[in-house]
């Protein structure tokens, strides 16, 4: 079914005399939660020395899967076994015991404590203090992921977060290696050191199962992929033998719909930032001298991975943080001194990231969280008294134009799934039919269907003459939407280049190269 | 020998704040913030006096102080570990009840005096001894231990800790009733060794100043230790105040403690805001915890 | 095994059911205690809650029940918006006794003159005397970053000591034969707050609860401000989104429930207290914020919770009269009846259900 790129003759005698060429096998595995069947029926097997991925969309059930794989979810159905025995670990301590390491999509680590104590937390037998750091220093010299063990998480960067996950795993020795979205965080080229060394990881017998929803790189990497749809397997594949078409086909159950792109014409200058700088957020980078300009009718894509300063840059636009005259304007407008409301009133919306918390409030209802924004600028409030009545008729409004799925206006935001709510949040900025609009991650967790619809959105807002800023780590969203693209690395904004004709390779050496990682590996 | 007797007097109004902040120090630690201290440390003054006085043994007392104040503690846990309430409101809601509590309980002892302490090594008693041994013990602990290592894992940041397969509440309901032995330890402190008998409200806000010296401390043993010794020293010096007739009324005086409080509240936390630092607090603290899926 | 699963929207009626079912649960589990310490449960319980009001002497503590509820309420209001936005005012008792020194100073300071401007420039010394004590927690928080629970807590004892020394010093009332204490403002009729219709217990503090309950029900439920006061506490980051500057909300919300505490300080000095003494306060900036959960920070839910946490107050002296109960009945039966609303409120966050955690 499945060839090996690494060929190994790794077999191994289970005791009945029989040989097997399989580490792990998952047999009818079902899990469901209320209201949604997350898997069901889901079997595969792992051969040692395998790359085998997990392909799925958001939601398709990858993660149950493999939490239940660790020990953190327990099957409602199905059987697992692992190097012939069975395998149903009761909690992660016996799924490490049995050899199963984990690498977090996100990380699982302590920011206040150093990498020593980290990884001494992910063992089950730690060795003492001094002998501990010794062998970090080995075996992620070994792996050329060079890390310092005495040095605190809090001031690492996400690559090398990656590694403190990695060399735990690594030094429990583990039979099957699972890997949850773990190139999410990295650069291209970051991606292509950690490939190198699950190859030396899977040439030494280690079996790894990858889960990831990126197409290119499972099929250059991967030995073998199993594709979820919906909580059950839809084929296991070789996908090194399948168009990447194919493959989104099997993910998705239909043809992806493209985006019509045509009718627009950039105009007069509508949004200016220069100078930009702010101080870090939470988590994140300070902005250093970030300046851009976007035209009427026009999309300026800004790559990058995460934790660069994007949340900062949003927050700046929006009027979260405000900044030194002459850093924001609008229409020639300065508005660097005013805050969210009156950048509203003037035109300038934005739409962050995280739409549990930031962009809507779970707790409350559509309706409320229509006027979250839209209270001056839709006239819901009359000298501060609140118009539930019209409130309620532009929810309704936003719900009708984006097609979002709920029983009303008066259901709780967090009721609503990702993309729907996604699609209400987004849908509530662009019917304010703004001069310029700002999105963060607009397809973030957001299954194909609806993100496409928002895409299309924000280019049909584009088409009316707004000028639109998308940020985004997804470099496929950018280059299929934006007119030009400019990469936010480590608080600094590269000039921005027409996207017509600009390729993956190099957009990833605009966002930064792999950060001197490459040296990193020589070792190797 | 002036100096000598202050140098016990300061050791000595330390002492019930020490304790406390310790124990709240590592419920913080494992990122429960528990604002109950008050409440516990009333209790424990009560419960240890009450066991004092009916045995005759200071010792007992203080056992008694300890496991009073756990298992108060132990309400809080169970609210805010199992039914996940509100950590602050369940915090002030157990200062309230161990106010009324003693008070309802207290009156039989009133006016009733306590058995004398043992003195120890150097005229120093030996709840004293004991409350500076725990700072470095409890210091290892967290450092140095695995246990110790769980817990601040577990306080930095509880979903990692899950994932990797602690059991968070577990953990936290142990700290909890740590900080409840503790903060008993203290209140039997004010009642048995300060002084000497049991009145309604004793501990006068003590179990919040331990509060803020957790903070003022950086959530380490040391810097509670420091932080004991001002207020001790704050206290010993408006005593003396007091004694030495200054032409202040006693009740302004009597405000140095409350309002030394403040003023280091003000300057560590603008330290925390301006300095870029606030990274010592536990990544988790006063956050709930629960396990879906 | 008994787990919890998140709801993502609970009924409605849970709201109203929970309270009632902590309140039914504190007389059980007050029954209980009482039985335990030797007396009988149902004649104690019916003395605390019925005798004030249906009781042979019902006619003497009705009214009490309004001049106690007057404060709580006032208190409470404020108090639970602040709550309501996350910003935890736990000092409300430290405002109460500073407002009511500050109206008793206008008072002490005009007397014994007469004139219709003393009582209302009392009240505006009242609030702002709150006010202030208030505003200093929050513009600590607000520069340096200092917890507003330990500022403010730590300021009512302070207040407790600047009572004592008014009592002791400055407002020692001259005609008073060295006793500690003020001149009492019911014997100054320009500054006394006295019961507006006989035999209610109505007097202006009553009139300004009540006032109260309406103008923040307006405030919370019908405002864009109150609107964002919700959004900061369900969603602090949105808030910020929405346009909301978090130093403005918190001396907002300190401000404004200081201001409550300090005018409840004033009523009090100048009509029920008559005087300002060493022990001054009496607790009720404490039990409003039990008072604020039980109405579930609601203002028509506070009306009511207020009135309930009279009754008891009234009721525990009652059965401190007939049954000889201890004094402390009250704050213990209030300090269980905020551990059982909290426990009660966790049904309406999430669902039990029987089966195993994973």
């Amino acid at each position: 079914m499945c060839e090996r790129r690494n060929r190994l003759t790794y077999e191994k005698d289970n005791g009945d005399g029989v040989t097997t060429s399989e580490l792990f096998r998952a047999e009818g595995l079902a899990k469901s939660y209320p209201g949604v069947r997350a898997n069901d029926n889901v079997s595969f097997s792992v051969a040692p020395g395998e790359i085998h991925a997990l392909l799925g969309e958001n939601g398709a059930g990858k993660s149950t899967l493999v939490k239940m794989i660790y020990g953190l979810v327990r099957p409602d159905q199905g059987r697992m076994s692992l190097g012939g025995q069975p395998h149903a670990p009761a909690d992660p301590r016996a799924a490490r015991a049995s050899g199963v390491g984990m690498v977090f999509q996100h990380f699982s680590l302590f920011d206040a404590l150093t990498v020593a104590e980290n990884i001494a937390l992910g063992m089950d037998a730690p060795p003492p203090r001094a002998d501990l750091s010794r062998r970090i220093t080995e075996v992620s010299a070994a792996y050329g992921l060079p890390l310092n063990p005495a040095r605190r998480v809090a001031s690492l960067s996400a690559g090398e977060r990656q590694r403190v996950e990695i060399v735990r795993c690594l030094l429990g020795n583990p039979r099957l290696l699972i890997m949850d979205e773990p190139t999410s965080v990295l650069t291209p080229q970051e991606a292509e050191i950690l490939f190198a060394t699950l190859r030396q990881l899977a040439a030494q017998g280690t079996a790894i199962l990858y889960i990831s929803h990126k197409l290119d790189e499972i099929r250059s990497h991967c030995d073998c992929a199993t594709i979820l749809r919906q909580g059950r397997v839809v084929g296991t594949v070789n996908p090194a033998q399948h168009s990447a078409r194919e493959l989104a086909a099997m993910m998705v159950g239909a043809e992806m719909r493209l985006v019509d792109r045509s009718g627009r014409q950039a105009g007069e200058v509508v949004l200016t930032a220069a100078g930009l700088t702010s101080a870090a957020g939470l988590e994140g980078t300070a902005l250093k001298d970030v300046g851009f300009q976007v035209r009427a009718g026009e999309i300026l894509g800004i790559g990058g991975v995460a934790g660069n300063g994007q949340e900062e840059l949003i927050a700046a636009l929006s009027g979260e943080t405000t900044g030194r005259p002459g850093t924001v304007a609008l229409d020639g407008r300065d508005l660097s001194a005013e805050g969210p409301e009156a950048r509203r009133r003037a035109g300038l919306l934005a739409a962050p990231e995280d739409r549990l918390g930031h962009a809507a409030v779970p707790d409350m209802s559509l309706t409320e969280n229509a006027i979250l924004t839209g209270a001056t600028r839709q006239g819901l409030q009359k000298h501060g008294v609140i118009d539930h009545r019209a409130a309620r008729s532009f929810a309704e409004k936003i719900i009708a134009a984006f097609d979002v799925r709920t029983p009303g206006p008066g259901t709780a935001a967090g009721a609503l799934s990702g993309g729907n709510l996604q699609k209400y949040v987004i849908g509530r900025e662009i019917l304010q039919e703004p001069r310029a609009l700002v999105v963060n991650q607009p397809t973030w967790g957001v299954d194909a269907g609806a993100a496409a619809a928002i895409r299309q959105a924000l280019l049909d807002l584009a088409g009316r003459g707004a000028a639109v800023v998308v940020i985004s780590q997804d470099l496929d969203e950018l280059l299929e939407l934006s007119d030009r693209f400019a990469a936010l690395n480590n608080g600094v904004l590269s000039a921005p280049v027409p996207t017509e004709g600009l390729t993956l390779e190099q957009v990833g050496l605009m966002l930064g190269g792999a950060h001197g990682m490459e040296v990193a590996h020589v070792a190797a | 020998m002036m100096e000598w007797t202050t140098l016990l007097l300061l050791l000595s109004a330390a002492t019930p704040i020490l304790f406390a902040a310790l124990g709240e120090a590592v419920a913080e630690r494992s990122g429960v913030l528990n604002l109950g201290v008050e409440g516990m440390m009333i209790t424990g003054a009560l419960a240890g006096f009450a066991a004092a006085h009916a045995t005759g043994s200071p010792m007992v007392g203080f056992v008694a102080g300890a496991l009073a104040g756990a298992a108060l503690s132990l309400i809080f846990a169970v609210l805010t570990q199992y039914l996940l309430t509100n950590q602050v409101a369940t915090g002030l809601a157990l200062t309230m009840f161990g106010l009324g509590l003693t008070a309802m309980f207290g009156k039989p002892y009133e006016g009733v005096k306590a058995p004398s302490m043992p003195g120890g090594p150097l005229g120093i008693n030996w709840v004293i001894w004991l409350g500076l041994i725990l700072v470095p013990v409890i210091w290892l602990v967290l450092n140095r231990t695995r246990p110790g290592l769980i817990l601040r894992g577990v306080g930095e940041n509880h979903e990692a800790a899950h994932a990797l397969g602690y059991k968070v509440r577990g953990v936290r309901m142990a700290a909890i009733a740590i900080g409840g032995a503790l903060a008993g330890i203290g209140g039997a402190y004010v009642s048995i060794a300060t002084v000497l008998q049991w009145t309604e409200g004793m501990t006068a806000g003590a179990g919040w100043i331990a509060l803020a010296i957790v903070v003022f401390a950086g959530w380490s043993p040391w810097g509670v230790l420091a932080g004991a010794w001002l207020f001790g020293g704050v206290t010993v010096l408006q005593l003396r105040l007091q004694a030495a007739g200054v032409a202040v009324p006693v009740q302004l005086l009597s405000m140095a403690p409350y309002l030394a409080t403040i003023i280091v509240l003000v300057i560590i936390s603008a330290r925390h805001k301006y300095a870029g630092g606030g990274g010592t607090a536990p990544g988790s603290l006063g956050r709930p915890f629960h396990a879906l899926r | 095994m008994l787990r919890l699963e998140p709801r993502t929207r609970a009924p409605w009626w849970l709201g109203v059911v929970s309270p009632v079912m902590a309140v039914v649960a504190t007389m059980l589990a007050g029954g209980l205690l009482f039985a335990l310490m030797g007396f009988d449960p149902v004649a104690s319980i019916r003395t605390i809650f019925w005798d004030p009001l249906f009781g042979p002497a019902a006619g003497y503590s009705r009214p009490q029940l309004l001049v106690k509820a007057g404060p709580l309420i006032l208190i409470a209001s404020g108090l639970a918006i602040g709550f309501r936005a996350g910003i935890w005012n736990i000092g409300a008792e430290g405002q109460y006794i500073i407002g009511g020194i500050c109206g008793a100073a206008v008072a002490l300071a005009a007397y014994p003159s007469e004139g219709f401007w003393i009582f209302p420039a009392m009240v505006l010394a009242g609030a702002a005397g709150g006010w202030a004590w208030g505003m200093i927690p929050a513009i600590l928080r607000n520069r340096t970053g200092a917890s507003e629970i330990l500022v403010s807590l730590m300021l009512v004892y302070v207040a407790q000591r600047v009572a004592a020394w008014m009592a002791f010093g400055p407002m020692r009332n001259p005609e008073g034969f060295g006793m500690p204490g003020s001149r009492n403002l019911q014997q100054y009729p320009a500054a006394s707050n006295p019961e507006l219709i006989a035999g209610t217990g109505i007097h202006w503090g009553v009139v300004a609860a009540v006032v109260a309950v309406f103008a923040t029900w307006f405030l919370m439920s019908r405002h864009i401000r109150g609107f964002r006061i919700r959004v900061a506490g369900l969603a602090p980051r949105a808030a910020r989104f929405a346009g909301v500057r978090p130093e403005t909300l918190v001396a907002f919300c300190l401000g404004l429930s200081g201001a409550l505490a300090g005018m409840a300080g004033l009523f009090e000095v100048a009509g029920p207290g008559g005087q300002i003494t060493d022990s001054f306060g009496s607790g009720y900036g404490f039990t409003a914020i039990i008072v604020a959960f039980l109405g579930r920070l609601h203002p028509v839910g506070i009306l009511l919770a207020g009135l309930l946490m009279a009754l008891t107050y009234i009721g525990g002296e009652l059965a401190q009269l007939m049954l000889s109960l201890p004094a402390a009945t009250v704050q213990v039966f209030q300090g269980m009846l905020l551990f059982f609303l909290l426990a009660f409120d966790t049904l309406t966050r999430y669902r039990l259900r029987w089966g195993t955690a994973r």
